[in-house]
C-alpha cells in the first residue's frame, strides 16, 4: 500500500546520473568499429536504459502483477509483430 | 471523479462520496494508462518493425546516411530527455509529499525541457533541409522524418498534457492525498523519453 510512495529525490537523481552515464557510453563506443558488436552494444544499453525508467522513473519496480501484463503484454506483441514480419521478409 | 477527501492509499476506501473507492480509482487510472501505452508501443512499432525491415534490406543506404546525422545532437536531446524524465519523477516525489511549490517548480522545468528538445529538433530538421535531405530523398530518411517526426508530436503533446497539470497544480487542485492526474501524465511523459531511448542509438549511432 504505503510502498514506494515515500521514494525520496536521492533514489532519482541516481537513476539520473546512470542514465546519464550510459548515455556518454553508448556514444563513445559508436566512434569506435566494432561491426555488428556496435549494434549489439546499442541496443543492449539502450534495453538497460529503458529499463532503469521503466523500473524506477515509472515506479513499475513497486507495481503488482496486474501492471505487469499490462506493461509486458504489448512488448511481447511487438515481439511477435516484428519476428512474424521478418518470417516473411526475410525468405522471399 | 476526484474527490477533495480521497484517500487513495485507501485506509477504508469506499466513505468518499463517488461510488469507487479512491484506491480503485486510482488503480483503474493507472491500468488506463498503460493500455493506452500499449497502443503507443503498437503505433511505433510499426515504424521500428519498418525500420528493421529496410536496414536489413539495404544495409548500404542506412551505412552511408546515418552519417548525416548530427550524435552530439542527438546525444544532447538525450541528456535533455532524460533531464525531463527526472524533474517529473521529481514532481510526483513533491505532491506525493504534499509540496505543491515544488510540484509546480518541476513540472515547468519539465515543459521547458520539453521545449529545448522540440528547439534542438528543429534546428536539425532546417539543417537536413538546407543539405537537401528530406523524407522523400530515400527509405533512411523516410523513416528518420517520419519516426522523429512522430516522436515530436508526442513531445508537444506532452507539452500541452503537463502544461495542463502546470494549471490545475496552480489552482491547487492536488495534494498529498490527491494527485492522480499528476501520475498518470508522468507515465506518458517517461513513454515519451523511453522511445527515444531507442530512437537515438538506431538513428544516430549504428549505421
Amino acid at each position: 500500500m504505503e510502498k514506494g510512495r515515500g521514494a525520496g529525490y536521492g533514489v532519482y537523481v541516481a537513476i539520473f546520473a546512470a542514465l546519464l552515464v550510459l548515455t556518454g557510453a553508448t556514444v563513445a563506443v559508436s566512434y569506435v568499429d566494432l561491426g555488428l558488436w556496435n549494434v549489439a552494444v546499442a541496443l543492449l544499453i539502450a534495453s538497460v536504459k529503458a529499463s532503469l525508467v521503466a523500473l524506477f522513473f515509472m515506479h513499475l519496480k513497486h507495481e503488482g502483477g496486474l501492471v505487469w501484463t499490462f506493461a509486458l503484454v504489448p512488448v511481447l506483441f511487438l515481439v511477435l509483430i516484428i519476428a512474424g514480419t521478418l518470417s516473411d521478409t526475410l525468405f522471399r | 471523479m476526484a474527490e477533495d477527501t480521497a484517500h487513495f492509499a485507501g485506509e477504508g476506501g469506499g466513505q468518499a462520496s463517488g461510488h469507487v473507492s479512491p484506491a480503485v480509482a486510482y488503480e483503474a487510472a493507472k491500468l488506463g494508462i498503460w493500455t493506452f501505452l500499449a497502443t503507443e508501443v503498437l503505433l511505433f512499432g510499426g515504424l521500428f518493425t519498418a525500420y528493421i525491415v529496410f536496414r536489413l534490406k539495404f544495409p548500404e543506404m542506412f551505412h552511408k546516411d546515418f552519417v548525416h546525422l548530427n550524435r552530439l545532437l542527438g546525444a544532447a536531446n538525450t541528456v535533455v530527455l532524460i533531464a525531463s524524465s527526472l524533474t517529473v519523477a521529481l514532481a510526483i516525489a513533491s505532491i506525493r509529499k504534499g509540496k505543491q511549490q515544488l510540484l509546480k517548480l518541476f513540472l515547468s522545468l519539465t515543459i521547458l525541457l520539453a521545449g529545448v528538445f522540440l528547439v534542438i529538433k528543429y534546428f536539425e530538421w532546417t539543417e537536413k533541409f538546407a543539405h537537401g535531405l528530406f523524407p522523400g530523398t530515400d527509405i533512411f530518411f523516410s523513416l528518420y522524418f517520419m519516426m522523429t517526426g512522430l516522436h515530436g508530436l508526442h513531445v508537444l503533446g506532452g507539452m500541452l498534457v503537463l502544461g495542463g497539470m502546470l494549471v490545475l497544480a496552480g489552482r491547487g487542485k492536488f495534494s498529498e492525498s490527491y494527485h492522480t492526474p499528476v501520475e498518470i501524465s508522468g507515465l506518458y511523459w517517461h513513454f515519451v523519453d523511453l522511445v527515444w531511448i531507442y530512437l537515438f542509438p538506431m538513428l544516430y549511432l549504428i549505421g
